[in-house]
């Protein structure tokens, strides 16, 4: 009952983050240079005072600032965006189409991060001065200080251009036809590149933590214990150390949302990758505010939600956190 | 052991600055000397380069696609005909100019945060660790670029973009800092006789919570010259001035027929950072000794 009100507890907050998003992009459109009045005027080649004023007067930019700031909160919490001069569209069906594709790459990368990172961790922590574990120590040099759109291409250079093992663009080539499987096969193909670029900064991340985490684990008590009753090593790891090295690791995963966001539109860039980085990076080229102030808005609630999917799967995995409420 | 610099021979302790004993610390990390002695050479290239080699990086002055070592152009040139050795060297002053100010302005920000909720407490913190909270929710990338698009790719406005995204992480270990040594003796000793907040906050406790600060902000250079490096890749790059990343970018259609073009601005931009984050594990083990030993 208490996990279920913290839970609850944690949702309002992510919401109170949400409004205060919304707050600074609205701020932010205040304060720069230019508004919609002036962009539709350019747009028409030009305009003349009376109409400028018209105008500001047809999209309310004459009111006060508070009462344009409650308007613009309303019209998002409604899912109303704003329009993009630029494409002809409402914001947020521009979005939504661009969204999932980011939406994909960035949760495969994430989990497939994760995923390689403990198994990594672990085979090291039980061998510290095995293949693996320099294997970590190297990755983990190479995934800070690498440029991650050098990296993506230098795989593009080599493993589709060079070796032409893998698409050089996009996500999904349109001259195949066929069934879910052949389309599925063809996403992935593309994906390859991408995630691995993505994936093996936060894979760098994860297996270093993890082989910390793990280390500390397998000096602990209750695993000499365990070893103790006469388990094998195999069982000592995967069954009981494992899981009490998971919490922490899975506590970095959720922090670093935002900072996978961040790398996507880098990659998404290198590998033009339809997701909201390239949308991003085409709206500031063309200077089209609300396109970008709703991608700004639509990055922040991945990495909320995020957090929230985070929160709860260390719920289930850490039972501590539950009681902790 | 009368072979350890540490200890005197005739083992009467003496005092040491405690400046020269970290410096011997550093010493013994090979990988952070080497690494220094690197970043020694970029920072004099970027600093006395384009004097020594006076080509205007802007310049077209050779055939497009010349390979590197070809034509006397010691990297090659770029699909404009621009002599690379010269964006190399012109890049080197933006990078470690926007990571230095960068990183100067985030720690400004991240140590004011932290020492006023780490000192403070109660409600002060409250807010200013929910405000640190909702900077850690934004995409740093995305809202950078959003505030460069918004007002100008000029380098303060660049330099402020990196800056104020990037606090988050000193305003937690100043914080976390500021908790453990508040509570220390010679603290409340130096409270009970009578020193003003400010003075405690700046001139008692700040220079014990330094050591973890440095390191954080060395780390952070480097983590500033990837992110000006990701923003001119993506052309939110000052106009006037070359930059590596921006040099990536404007190639990249490139890459079949030369290569080089992308490789080498990567290669700098590597060694620059992995250099900056060698040095920073040598200064980790010159500040914290006790945490090497363990």
């Amino acid at each position: 009952m208490a996990s279920l009100q913290s839970l609850m507890m944690r949702i309002l907050y992510a919401a109170i983050l949400l409004i205060a998003v919304l707050v600074l992009n609205f701020s932010m459109m205040h304060m720069a240079p230019g508004d919609v009045a002036d962009t539709i005027s350019q747009s028409m080649g030009g305009a003349d005072q009376e109409l400028l004023d018209q105008i500001r007067a047809d999209y309310g930019l004459d009111q006060p600032f508070l009462v344009q700031m409650g308007r613009y909160i309303g019209n998002v919490l409604q899912f109303d965006l704003g329009y993009s001069f630029f494409y002809n569209k409402p914001v947020t069906e521009l979005i939504l189409q661009r969204l999932p594709a980011t939406l994909l790459l960035v949760f495969v990368a994430q989990i497939l991060a994760l995923f390689i990172g403990v198994i990594l961790g672990v085979i090291s922590a039980r061998k510290p001065n095995g293949i693996a574990s320099h294997f970590v120590t190297i990755l983990a040099l190479f995934g800070y200080s690498a440029p991650v759109f050098w990296t993506g291409i230098l795989l593009l250079i080599g493993f589709s251009l060079k070796i032409q093992l893998f698409p050089v663009a996009g996500m999904r080539d349109v001259t195949i036809e066929g069934g879910f499987w052949v389309h599925f096969i063809d996403v992935a193909r593309h994906m390859v590149l991408p995630v691995i670029t993505l994936g093996s900064i936060f894979l760098a991340l994860y297996s270093r933590l993890s082989r910390a985490t793990m280390m500390e684990v397998l000096g602990s008590d209750y695993v000499r214990t365990a070893k103790a009753k006469g388990l094998t090593e195999r069982q000592v790891v995967y069954k009981h150390a494992l899981k009490n090295s998971l919490s922490p690791v899975i506590t970095l995963a959720g922090l670093q949302f935002s900072a996978v966001i961040s790398g996507a539109v880098l990659v998404e860039a290198v590998f033009s990758w339809p997701g909201l980085g390239t949308l991003a990076f085409q709206s500031i080229i063309a200077r089209d505010t609300p396109t970008i102030l709703g991608i700004l808005f639509f990055s922040a609630l991945v990495v909320i939600v995020g957090n929230l999917l985070t929160d709860l799967a260390l719920r289930l995995v850490d039972p501590r956190v539950r009681s902790k409420g | 052991m009368s072979t350890n610099p540490l200890i005197p021979k005739d083992n009467v302790p003496i005092a040491r600055h405690p400046a020269a004993e970290a410096w011997e610390m550093f010493r013994r990390n090979h990988a952070a000397m080497v690494a220094l002695v690197v970043l020694s050479a970029i920072v004099l290239v970027a600093i006395f380069g384009p004097y020594i080699y006076p080509i205007d990086p802007f310049d077209m002055v050779w055939a497009p696609f010349s390979p590197p070592g070809v034509d006397g152009f010691i990297l090659g040139t770029d699909y404009l005909g621009r002599d690379l050795l010269a964006a190399i060297i012109h890049g080197a002053r933006v990078s470690i100019l926007i990571g230095l100010a960068a990183a100067l302005m985030s720690v400004f920000i991240g140590v004011t945060v932290g020492a006023l909720a780490g000192f403070y407490r109660g409600w002060v913190e409250e807010v200013l660790m929910r405000i640190t909270e909702f900077f850690q929710v934004l995409p740093t990338l995305l809202f950078s670029m959003v505030i460069v698009a918004l007002f100008g790719a000029s380098l303060p406005m660049i330099t402020f973009a990196i800056g104020i995204v990037s606090w988050t992480a000193v305003a937690r270990i100043t914080r976390s800092e500021f908790l453990r040594i508040r509570e220390l003796e010679y603290v409340t000793a130096s409270r009970a006789s009578g020193t003003k907040n400010s003075k405690l906050m700046f001139k008692v406790i700040l220079p014990n919570a330094l050591p973890p600060i440095i390191v954080q902000a060395a780390l952070m250079v480097g983590s500033a010259i990837l992110f000006e490096a990701g923003l001119s890749f993506l052309g939110l790059t000052d106009p006037n001035v070359v930059s590596w990343g921006q040099v990536i970018g404007s190639n990249r259609q490139y890459i079949l027929d030369a290569g080089y073009t992308v490789t080498i601005p990567g290669i700098a931009i590597f060694v620059t950072v992995l250099a900056i984050s060698l040095v920073g594990d040598g200064l980790n083990d010159a500040l914290n000794p006790k945490l090497r030993q363990r």
